[in-house]
């Protein structure tokens, strides 16, 4: 499914974050930079993999780059790397074996498989063979690093923990309770789930797709950006009363939990 | 002239016909060693009684030559050498005079043998020369006289020979009725083959509207044109699906296609320069977004069309998964001016593709958004799910101007967008999606009157309902 993102919007939302964390002593490249990624980008076409390793540059990461399975399995063995951004399809060995063969042998490191397939079953094939996120050809860059850097942080045990804060923003998952400067907040359970995975990946862009995968499970095209309302209605619940917004939305891209400028 | 006789030749050169014809060779096979060995028992069986008839005169004869010295024999031979009688004899003196006898000299054909055998010989009163078979023995009389006696056996012979003739003539009719019958089974059988054999090179040759004559006899050839015509109707369903997408991206691509190119060329001739460039490359990639969407959407509908998906079926709770997917509605529809009211009935297992279902419930929602007036008084949508006949139903129903009976047809066809300035976003391919969902899942989608408005129902076919909760298997339930 398309992303309900615009890549209109990710384009000038991505320049415009490049030249606001300029502005702002560089917020979210910091961001990038104090979580500096090291990515490998198993991809045939010369072209994209160069457009992925100058665009991964510009956001503080490193790219290596492999031009067919073979090589790609090689560098991913050799190397620690902390995402691998795969294409599906590869000259000598495709990117599901090249995923499969690294699970075998241990690796575990978070793999983005990159496809012109994109029905339903191919994401779960993707998945199966030990994918940790797909993404269908063609994206948004603005997605693809929203995915890449999320799947990043995944190497942290962030799963165990049980209670996310930003700023005076607190979220306890044993008890369910989110309260703001100690104030009580009641929230739908959907509001609970999405604000849960936002705090989750506090400080990261999470996109319009990744909120719909992740906190509804919907793999399929929304059409519309429905996605927008229940967001704004979380904001209104956690923001409204404050004067420190916590929640911005990245125009073009997606949304930030974070305790920082606006 | 030609033309039958080439029909005939490629009759001949059929397998059935080489199948009746060895059919055919067989049974003649058998039957001429059934009846050889018949015939020959027979032969046997007279020519033993004619021996056996000769050597009982044999031994009377030479008892009247003791009892009545060479004379007696002699008149004895004469009496019965006179025509009438059914013997042939010939008595001769130890010299080879002959004394008396109906035969003029001994047989050639015995000289050979002192067994006796079979000979010809010419009838004493034969007056047209012809010979006649008979059999004959030496009777053994000391060195004084020599007696050949015999039999006649040319109506033996004759018999034997017309039974000979009969079967030789049944054989011959047997073996051309075989052959006949086997042309004709042949005849027959490449009939229907050559109409199978021509329609399917009609079909190679590009008109896949052409079916298989099927005779009606309900024999096996009918069954296999049966299947064949069967298989042809769904070649023709999925290539005409196949045209017609093809045709529909044709038609409907290029236009937005052609909108981006313009896009992108306004912009660069724009005299304001950067400012134009940064929009016009927003507006473009707008375009192609819009435009990978519409692929998305078409390719997913081909491929739902092409078959079943393998692995992504999944047991759920419809009425729960609907109720869901309109909850994530339910702002952007208050936004928009209307009141989304979900009425779903509970423990309606059923196997599907969730996504899949989830996809074309959204795409009903969006249209009854999309296509009906918000925030005017009763602008509600209901979205219901629950169970019909032995099957479960998804029924997206609002308040907007609907669909004419008339255009109901047209409207789930793909890209067709009833409005005819086409200036409401959308790829003109949700319904049709939904439409494919449903064949999917062996059911089907139905436009109804709302009263006003429209009112699409969804149905999926008791094939992916697990009858109650309490039914569903453990590890169904489980996954």
């Amino acid at each position: 499914m398309a992303s309900s993102d615009s890549p209109a919007d990710d384009k000038a939302g991505l320049s415009r974050r490049l030249h606001d964390s300029q502005l702002n002593s560089g917020h979210i490249e910091g961001q990038g930079r104090k979580n500096a990624m090291r990515v490998l980008v198993i991809e045939d076409d010369k072209e994209t993999a160069q457009f992925l390793q100058k665009s991964l540059k510009e956001n503080g990461h490193t790219a290596d780059l492999a031009g067919d399975g073979e090589v790609g399995l090689t560098l991913a063995t050799d190397n620690a790397y902390d995402v691998l951004i795969v294409d599906r399809m590869l000259p000598h060995l495709d990117g599901l074996s090249v995923i499969k063969s690294l699970r075998a042998e241990g690796n575990r490191t978070p793999a983005l498989i990159l496809s012109a397939l994109g029905e339903v079953d191919d994401r779960v094939k993707g998945l199966r063979a030990g994918g940790d996120d797909y993404l269908t050809k063609p994206y948004a860059y603005s997605e693809l690093l929203a995915r890449v850097e999320a799947l990043g942080r995944r190497t942290v045990p962030e799963e165990q923990q049980t209670r996310y804060t930003v700023g005076d923003l607190v979220l306890d998952r044993l008890s369910h309770r989110v309260t703001r400067a100690g104030d009580h907040i009641l929230l739908q359970p959907r509001e609970y789930r999405l604000l849960e995975y936002l705090m989750q990946h506090a400080g990261q862009v999470v996109t319009r797709t990744m909120l719909l995968e992740h906190v509804w499970d919907y793999h399929f095209d929304p059409q519309t950006n429905v996605i927008d309302v229940h967001v704004s209605r979380l904001r209104a619940k956690i923001d409204k009363n404050f004067d420190k917004p916590l929640l911005h939305t990245v125009r073009g891209a997606g949304y930030t939990i974070r305790d920082g400028p606006a | 002239m030609t033309a039958p006789l080439e029909r005939v030749a490629k009759a001949a050169s059929t397998t059935a016909f080489g199948l009746s014809a060895a059919a055919v060779a067989f049974f003649l096979f058998a039957a001429a060693i059934v009846v050889g060995f018949l015939f020959w028992q027979t032969n046997n069986l007279l020519t033993r009684q004619v021996l056996g008839a000769l050597n009982a005169e044999a031994r009377i004869l030479a008892s009247e030559l003791k009892v009545g010295g060479s004379t007696k024999l002699t008149e004895t031979v004469t009496a019965l050498s006179r025509p009438g009688g059914t013997g042939l004899y010939y008595l001769a003196d130890h010299n080879g005079m002959k004394i008396a006898g109906n035969l003029n000299r001994i047989p050639p054909e015995l000289e050979s043998d002192p067994r006796g055998g079979v000979f010809s010989y010419q009838p004493p009163k034969a007056d047209n020369g012809n010979t006649r078979l008979a059999v004959a023995i030496p009777v053994d009389l000391g060195a004084d006289v020599r007696l050949i006696i015999g039999r006649d056996i040319e109506d033996q012979r004759l018999f034997a020979d017309s039974v000979r003739r009969a079967f030789l003539l049944g054989f011959g009719v047997l073996s051309l009725i075989g052959l006949l019958g086997g042309l004709a089974v042949s005849r027959l059988i490449l009939n229907r083959i050559e109409a199978i054999t021509g329609t399917s090179r009609s079909i190679m040759e590009g008109d896949l509207s052409r079916r298989i004559p099927e005779s009606g006899g309900g024999g096996e050839l009918d069954a296999l044109a049966g299947n064949l015509n069967e298989m042809l109707d769904r070649i023709e369903g999925l290539m005409s699906g196949l045209r017609e997408v093809s045709d529909n991206i044709a038609h409907d691509l290029k236009t937005p296609l052609n909108r981006l190119r313009n896009a992108a060329e306004a912009a660069l001739r724009d005299p304001r320069g950067g400012e134009a460039y940064r929009e016009g490359l927003e507006r473009t990639i707008e375009k192609a977004d819009d435009l990978i969407k519409t692929f998305n959407a078409l390719l997913l509908i081909a491929r739902l069309e092409a078959g079943p998906l393998e692995d992504s079926v999944e047991t759920f709770d419809l009425g729960r998964f609907v109720e869901d997917v309109s909850e994530l509605y339910t702002p952007a529809a208050e936004e928009a001016g209307f009141a989304l009211s979900i009425e779903a009935e509970r423990d309606v297992l059923v196997r599907a593709n969730r996504q899949l279902i989830g996809q074309a419930v959204a795409n009903l929602i969006d249209n009854a958004i999309k296509y009906s007036r918000g925030g005017e008084p009763g602008s509600a949508i209901t979205v219901r799910a629950y169970r019909l006949g032995d099957g479960a139903a998804i029924s997206v129903s609002d308040h907007g101007p609907g669909i004419s009976p008339g255009d109901r047809e047209r409207a789930l066809k793909r890209f067709v967008r009833l409005e005819a300035s086409r200036t409401k976003p959308g790829t003109g391919l949700g319904l049709s999606l939904v439409a494919a969902v449903a064949r999917l899942h062996h059911g089907e989608i139905r436009l109804e009157d709302n009263q006003p408005g429209l009112k699409v129902v969804l149905l999926l076919s008791g094939k992916c309902l697990i009858a109650s909760a309490g039914d569903a298997p453990p590890s169904l339930a489980a996954q």
